[in-house]
């Protein structure tokens, strides 16, 4: 853990983190097979439902109607939980959240904890924070467990181990709990799981988990999963803290007609996920005998307040934007240096940490915009990722005082647009391009750039910019009414034109 | 009809043959076109590197330019995506509201070549002859962000002797991404080394697209390892007849 808590802490960018990742073809292997395989099994699901797109529409419409009058669901949401016997905590960041939640586990005298997976406890760091008051915190699903064991960090948010393949796993399992023999296959290793796991269900007084839905309404906590380790850390303890995210809340049981629909399908491309729990407040002699809900800010109404951001908080965990992206198949969660990796994480992480902190994400896309198409919730994510990009260059420009300035990305572009702004200079930028290229281009084509460019030229040729251009073709033809047939047809070759017939056919524009 | 020709800065300066074939194959159809020589860069470049502001004088250029278009066509789905998608949220960061009514007065005029033949004008066979084994890679902005659909499909179809095979995870983005593909190198080119794969697999000796910028992407990769494939935009194949002897 310490490893990636600094990582934490002083983040490496993004294209840093990714560099090392790509080189890595065990885990580039692991990935496209396993988001393939996701994939696949999402768009046939989804296809299966004649009203998806509608069902998108009313997921997006339900959480844009929550944002709008958050305020109003939270206070309606905390009188219901204490009417049924639960007590709230606000915390308005991670080291608020942690302090209620050490409280809590210190007061009942426990110093283990078991959890049910959950990403809010990961983006407060709960584990390490219980750590310092010497509470273990104990990790019940399968992948979260064995990225405990490995000391790693999730690289998924649904499939926080998907870097890893059976043979790890075992060989892990082997060495972490002191394991002799065993197989790679999937029913051996979970077992192996399954029965270290049983005796801390059986003998941890309390457990954390995280919120995938809470009902203002009635006070009603759903948590959505797939092993049944969920269903355990909810019923077996004394003493349940769940931590929720303020975006988390929806009006309505009516609600979950919608959501739960979206979300099996999208994440793990299941009509309906195999465990589905809901609590209310305590039950004498059912369940947990004290329970605790804590809603977390951190960061969220700021993205609130921002009409652009705001979208992302629609966000309902599903991972399908991490399985359809290009990047994150290739570069794993990890290069993200954020618990929210890939394109949700994208514009997220920045979002929550400030754009200072993590400015190379929202660049960390090609908008090739296939996240936005399978999103059940309509995050609009290529428009989020070029406004906060927008966002980091406004910071680069008056944040850094002259080093933003003499950035020399900044002066390109600003230079740039100062030619694109009048034709004249745009022309003569042309001309100055085909001049400085010379010593670069042969027969057409440069296959060596100085840097920055040279990133281009290690892997691809570039096309060189031919003796005429599409105007001054125009222009020639418009002077003598057309062009020899060579010239008009033009395709795949520009280069054979007369320059001197170009730049006579200029001089009489 | 009257089309007014949106070339793109990118087409003007390095694929001038685009630009030609558009000219070429929008007259053999009957059309009379015009190209504005006072147009320069949408600024899609500026606009999704994050410098929006740096963008709006070109926004604000690009609307004084084609604002009396009757028809705007460009061959680049990128770039046609770049003002119908991001025209409207320049014009509201600018708070110019003349800008704004500008903006979306133009938007219902301009078009991506494909989109201009298939949907407005009804036209899929436009009597192209292309005897060649061609594949179609159809790019992020044209698929996803304007959403031009089968329309370039349905256009190649329509090509005579053309042997169209299909290409393997062709949906999938090519890693060029603009300014990405020098910020994050080294993903783009492992995106471009699948997609590079795929065309190959396809043995075609064409790659075809609706974006040039992608074709570049691609092209470039495809040159380097000399596997004798051209990248050739649609606009390129729709012009060639018969009688062009090719």
């Amino acid at each position: 853990m310490s490893r990636s808590n600094s990582k934490f802490h002083i983040p490496l960018t993004f294209q840093e983190s990714a560099r090392a990742a790509l080189e890595n073809t065990q885990l580039r292997r692991n990935l496209g097979k396993a988001t393939q395989t996701i994939r696949a099994k999402r768009a046939s699901v989804v296809d299966e439902l004649p009203d998806w797109q509608e069902l998108r529409e009313a997921g997006r419409a339900i959480k844009e109607r929550t944002l709008r009058h958050l305020d109003e669901y939270l206070l309606q949401l905390e009188a219901a939980v204490q009417r049924a016997g639960g007590q709230v905590h606000w915390a308005r960041d991670a080291i608020e959240a942690n302090r209620i939640v050490a409280g809590i586990v210190l007061e009942h005298g426990a110093s283990e904890v078991i959890k049910v997976k959950s990403l809010t406890t990961d983006e407060i760091r709960m584990n390490e924070a219980l750590g310092q008051h010497g509470v273990t915190a104990i990790e019940t699903d399968l992948a979260e467990l064995i990225i405990q064991l490995a000391h790693e960090e999730s690289s998924h948010i649904l499939v926080p181990a998907i870097h890893k393949n059976r043979a790890e796993i075992r060989t892990l399992f082997m060495h972490t709990l002191g394991i002799s023999e065993l197989s790679d296959e999937p029913a051996e290793l979970a077992a192996v799981a399954r029965r270290y796991l049983r005796t801390k269900f059986l003998s941890v007084p309390v457990a954390t988990s995280g919120v995938n839905f809470a009902v203002a309404a009635t006070g009603t906590i759903a948590v959505v999963e797939s092993e049944g380790n969920g269903r355990m850390c909810l019923t077996l303890p004394e003493v349940l803290i769940s931590i929720m995210g303020i975006e988390k809340v929806i009006p309505g049981w009516q609600d979950f007609e919608v959501f739960l629909q979206l979300l099996p399908r999208s994440s793990t491309g299941e009509r309906m996920n195999p465990y589905t729990s809901f609590w209310t407040g305590v039950h004498p002699g059912d369940g947990p005998q004290a329970f605790h809900l804590v809603l977390l800010d951190n960061g969220r109404s700021r993205v609130l307040a921002d009409h652009i951001g705001r979208q992302t908080l629609n966000c309902i965990r599903c991972s399908a934007c991490l399985n359809v992206c290009p990047v994150y198949e290739r570069t794993g969660g990890h290069a993200y240096n954020s618990v929210y990796p890939g394109p949700i994480g994208a514009i997220l992480t920045p979002q929550l940490l400030g754009v200072e902190r993590a400015g190379s994400l929202p660049y960390a896309s090609s908008l090739c915009g296939a996240c936005y198409d399978v999103c059940p919730v309509k995050i609009n994510i290529p428009e989020v990722l070029v406004h906060l990009r927008a966002q980091v260059v406004r910071h680069k420009q008056t944040s850094e005082g002259i080093k933003g300035k003499l950035d020399p990305e900044a002066i390109g572009m600003r230079l740039l647009a100062r030619v694109f702004r009048s034709p004249e200079r745009y022309e003569q930028a042309q001309k100055l391009a085909r001049l400085g290229q010379i010593p670069f281009a042969r027969r057409g084509i440069i296959e060596r750039l100085p840097p920055p460019l040279n990133v281009w030229t290690t892997m691809r040729d570039l096309q060189a910019v031919p003796r005429q251009t599409f105007r001054d073709w125009w222009r020639k033809r418009r002077v003598f009414g057309s062009v020899p047939k060579a010239d008009a047809d033009g395709v795949g070759d520009a280069d054979g034109v007369d320059a001197e017939a170009a730049a006579a056919g200029r001089r009489n524009v | 009809m009257k089309v007014t020709l949106f070339i793109t800065c990118f087409n003007d300066t390095l694929f001038p043959q685009t630009g030609q074939a558009v000219v070429k194959l929008l007259e053999r159809l009957g059309h009379s076109v015009e190209f504005p020589l006072e147009q320069t860069c949408c600024g899609q470049m500026h606009f999704n590197t994050g410098y929006q502001r740096e963008s709006i004088p070109l926004a604000r250029h690009f609307v004084e330019v084609f604002g009396d278009a009757e028809i705007v066509v460009s061959p680049s789905a990128s770039c046609v995506g770049m003002v119908r998608e991001f025209y409207p949220r320049l014009a509201e960061v600018s708070r110019d509201p003349k800008l704004a009514r500008a903006v979306a007065a133009l938007i219902p005029r301009v078009y991506e070549l494909s989109e201009l033949l298939v949907n407005k004008l009804g036209i899929e066979d436009v009597g192209a002859y292309y005897p060649h084994r061609v594949t179609y890679h159809p790019t992020c902005h044209s698929l996803r962000m304007i959403r031009v659909g089968d329309a370039p499909l349905r256009l190649l179809r329509k090509v005579r002797s053309i042997d169209l095979v299909e290409l393997p995870n062709a949906e999938e983005c090519c890693g060029f991404g603009g300014t990405f593909a020098i910020k994050n190198a080294d993903t783009s080119m492992a995106m471009l080394g699948d997609k590079v794969r795929n065309v190959l697999d396809t043995h075609a000796e064409v790659c075809v697209a609706a974006d040039n910028s992608c074709l570049m992407q691609i092209g470039g990769a495809l040159h380097r390892q000399r596997a004798g494939v051209r990248p050739v935009h649609l606009a390129e194949i729709l012009a060639t007849t018969e009688e062009d002897g090719r």
